[in-house]
């Protein structure tokens, strides 16, 4: 085949030789053979927005690995000279003459009357912040020991970006450990969620019957109390003296627990459907158990669906810590989260007085809109032939 | 018709046992009861409990029988109308909950016809413009709306009104009214304290809203029969309204049931952050006070009317579609 010789017809024929693998790469352009998973990234990609949200949840959940060296100090650091500070300006130039980022030194004065602290900038003392420098001393993961830090104060400086708490802490470093526990909080919740949802969900659609009524029951229950009752109900149940960490555990789990009922609701409804297709049928003829027709011939085909639903529901789980949190039911203090940092700004006072206690609010809004806006795209993506 | 409706009242009853056995639970899983913090409290003050009495109290209210025996003596005095006693106000929980499941009811009432108002008119612009900057601007502050936790808006709202109108925005009215009975100066009051509470708890569902109502109308946009209307030579406006605005209506009314917990949730935190006299801060209150009965009342009484919204939807959508009517169950 590959020897075609031109022929003496008028028809052109190209005198190249053939090349089967060509032409199948051409029809491919055309997206009719591209694998379910390209054809979602190509749509996807198309929406510019969800790209960008996508690429800034990556960046996101891959700095919480490296807190420890993003944050100037530690999440526990107190500056006993700096208690309430408000956030320091960052500098390039001083008195016209280019320093490089410079933050000025304060001096604190307590007002007697009031009893606020006030802080004023002395522009004589300029302390230039240094990069990578040595700075508080941290195990990292709690396993290594390490000092590192992408910026640092100048030596015996300070440098509070975002000011600090009742306690001299620095508001930026808290908020970035936080994101450690904010960021996972959603991602365990949504796997409990999504397990317990498929498997009675699918268990529901596929078998329909009494088990489907049960389900259905269960689920309009659920759905009928407001879940702060449940959430308080289970929270009060974990023991008071289980570490913040095993409590931390049992936040995302409740969480979990309680959000299964929407995707088992979708889960069915798309498994009533496919469960009559004829490749179902198939299955069946040749032995096939419903646990495997479910998982393995089903589930496959919205998986794509269940995905964008899930990354939906993950701003609720985030959402849903706050609240927890604010009521003193969530994260304990040791460990810190967006929550944990918001119940410090829970009197009007704090608003009007140290209104840059609210900062972690930035980033809750921040993540919530980029899941959205990324749920959305991945929504719009997971039906290619659309 | 009747028989679906006949149907779906028989599906309520065990819908309702699984509930009130749910309550149940969550009043009772925490462990201790209210009598042993009460009396750690009274020790903690230095004074010594009446052991008598509250032995009493506890024969009294069966806290020494077995938990099912408990729960069928709750659901049987529930069903009499007798909701029990709140031991933290020492007062029988109907004189207790009083007015506020009323302002509960109020508000809510308000919040979802404010919903309704402001979401209707955007999601039509938004669909009907999807993809102008005005679909994407709506579309960001809506979901800005939906981010912002509620306490730290009621917050912030708190302090803006105190200092560009110099008042205190908390409570439901002015203080002089609580426990006073109605009136039309109390209503007034109610009426002028309202909106606060009506616009924090309503951002959040009027996003959520909003979304729903723009992707509901695209998807029947593109559906043929809009295509022949405006062949047809109909004003667009006219056809939007029409049909696809109508159809659209069905996801709408399949979320009536649905909305009540959803905006009692929400205004849980609100209320608490702004002291406002409803349900939300007594219900947590009671809830972390093991207040069992009042906890249990509030409980019963929300999820009741959730079941009834849910019944009421049900029926409303099987007389406009026929569709799930002959089905025999929700297609959502």
């Amino acid at each position: 085949m590959s020897d075609r010789t031109p022929s003496s017809s008028t028809h052109f024929v190209s005198g190249a030789p053939f090349d089967p693998y060509l032409v199948e790469a051409d029809n491919d352009r055309g997206g009719s053979h591209a694998s379910q998973l390209r054809l979602t990234w190509w749509r996807f990609r198309r929406h510019k927005l969800a790209l960008i949200s996508a690429i800034l949840l990556l960046a996101a959940y891959l700095a919480i690995i490296v807190i420890e060296f993003l944050a100037p100090y530690n999440v526990a650091t107190r500056n006993v000279d700096n208690i309430y500070a408000p956030p320091q300006q960052v500098h390039l130039f001083h008195e016209g003459a280019f320093v490089g980022p410079f933050v000025y030194g304060r001096t604190m004065t307590l007002d007697m009357k009031t009893l606020r602290r006030n802080y004023t900038d002395d522009t004589a003392d300029i302390q230039k912040l240094r990069f990578f420098c040595r700075g508080d001393g941290y195990r990292f993961w709690n396993m290594v020991e390490g000092n590192l830090h992408l910026v640092c104060p100048a030596e015996d400086g300070e440098f509070f970006l975002l000011g600090t708490d009742r306690l001299g802490r620095d508001v930026l470093s808290r908020i970035l450990y936080g994101a450690r526990i904010s960021l996972t909080i959603g991602l365990l919740g949504v796997m409990t969620s999504f397990v317990l949802g498929i498997v009675i969900g699918g268990l529901a659609g596929y078998w329909g019957g009494w088990f489907d009524m049960a389900v259905q029951r269960v689920t309009e229950v659920l759905q009928s109390i407001p879940s702060i009752p449940l959430w308080l109900a289970m929270a009060a149940i974990m023991p008071a003296d289980w570490s913040p960490l095993v409590v931390y555990l049992g936040i995302t789990f409740i969480l979990g627990l309680l959000d299964w009922t929407g995707l088992a609701r979708a889960v069915r409804s798309k498994l009533l459907a496919l469960r009559e297709e004829d490749y179902v049928l198939a299955a069946q003829m040749m032995g096939a158990k419903s646990p495997r027709i479910i998982g393995r011939h089903l589930v496959p085909g919205f998986m794509s669906h269940l995905i964008a639903s899930a990354t939906l529901t993950i701003p609720g789980m985030i959402l849903g810590e706050t609240t927890l949190s604010f009521l003193g039911l969530g994260i304990r203090p040791p460990i810190t989260s967006w929550g944990v940092l918001l119940t410090e700004a829970r009197t009007v006072n704090v608003v009007a007085l140290y209104p840059w206690l609210l900062f972690p609010v930035i980033p809750v809004i921040v993540i919530i809109l980029a899941f959205n806006f990324m749920g959305d795209g991945l929504r719009d993506a997971a039906d290619p032939y659309n | 018709m009747l028989r679906y409706i006949l149907w779906r009242i028989a599906v309520m009853i065990p819908t309702l046992i699984m509930i009130s056995m749910l309550v149940f639970t969550i009043i009772e899983l925490p462990p201790g009861d209210f009598f042993e913090s009460y009396v750690e409290e009274l020790r903690a003050i230095g004074e010594k409990a009446d052991t008598q009495e509250i032995e009493d109290l506890k024969a009294r209210y069966g806290f020494d029988k077995p938990a099912p025996l408990r729960y069928f003596d709750w659901v049987a005095n529930f069903v009499r109308g007798d909701f029990g006693y709140s031991f933290e106000y020492r007062m029988p929980v109907a004189d207790v909950v009083g007015d506020r499941v009323w302002l509960t009811v109020l508000v809510s009432t308000v919040t979802i016809i404010v919903t309704w108002l402001i979401a209707f008119p955007i999601g039509i612009y938004s669909a009907t413009h999807k993809y102008s900057w005005g679909d994407y601007g709506l579309t960001l502050v809506g979901l800005i709306g939906i981010a912002v936790p509620n306490f730290i808006l009621a917050l912030v709202m708190m302090y803006f009104a105190n200092i560009w109108f110099g008042t205190s925005i908390g409570h439901l009215m002015e203080p002089s009214f609580i426990n006073e009975p109605m009136s039309w100066a109390k209503l007034k009051s109610i009426l002028e304290h309202l909106w606060i509470p009506v616009i924090i708890i309503g951002t959040a569902g009027t996003a959520g809203m909003v979304r729903r109502v723009r992707a509901n109308l695209l998807d029947e946009m593109h559906k043929q029969y809009v295509t022949t209307a405006r062949a047809k030579g109909l004003h667009p406006f006219r056809t939007l309204m029409k049909y696809p605005f109508r159809m659209s209506l069905n996801f709408f009314i399949s979320d009536i049931g649905s909305i009540l917990p959803s905006i009692i949730s929400g205004a849980e935190i609100t209320a608490v952050v702004l002291s406002l006299e409803t349900t939300g801060p007594m219900l947590i209150r009671a809830l972390q006070n093991q207040d069992m009965y009042l906890a249990g009342s509030f409980l019963m009484f929300l999820a009741i009317l959730t079941v009834i919204g849910v019944l009421v939807s049900d029926i409303a959508l099987a007389i406009l579609d026929p569709r799930i009517r002959l089905q025999g169950g929700r297609t959502k």
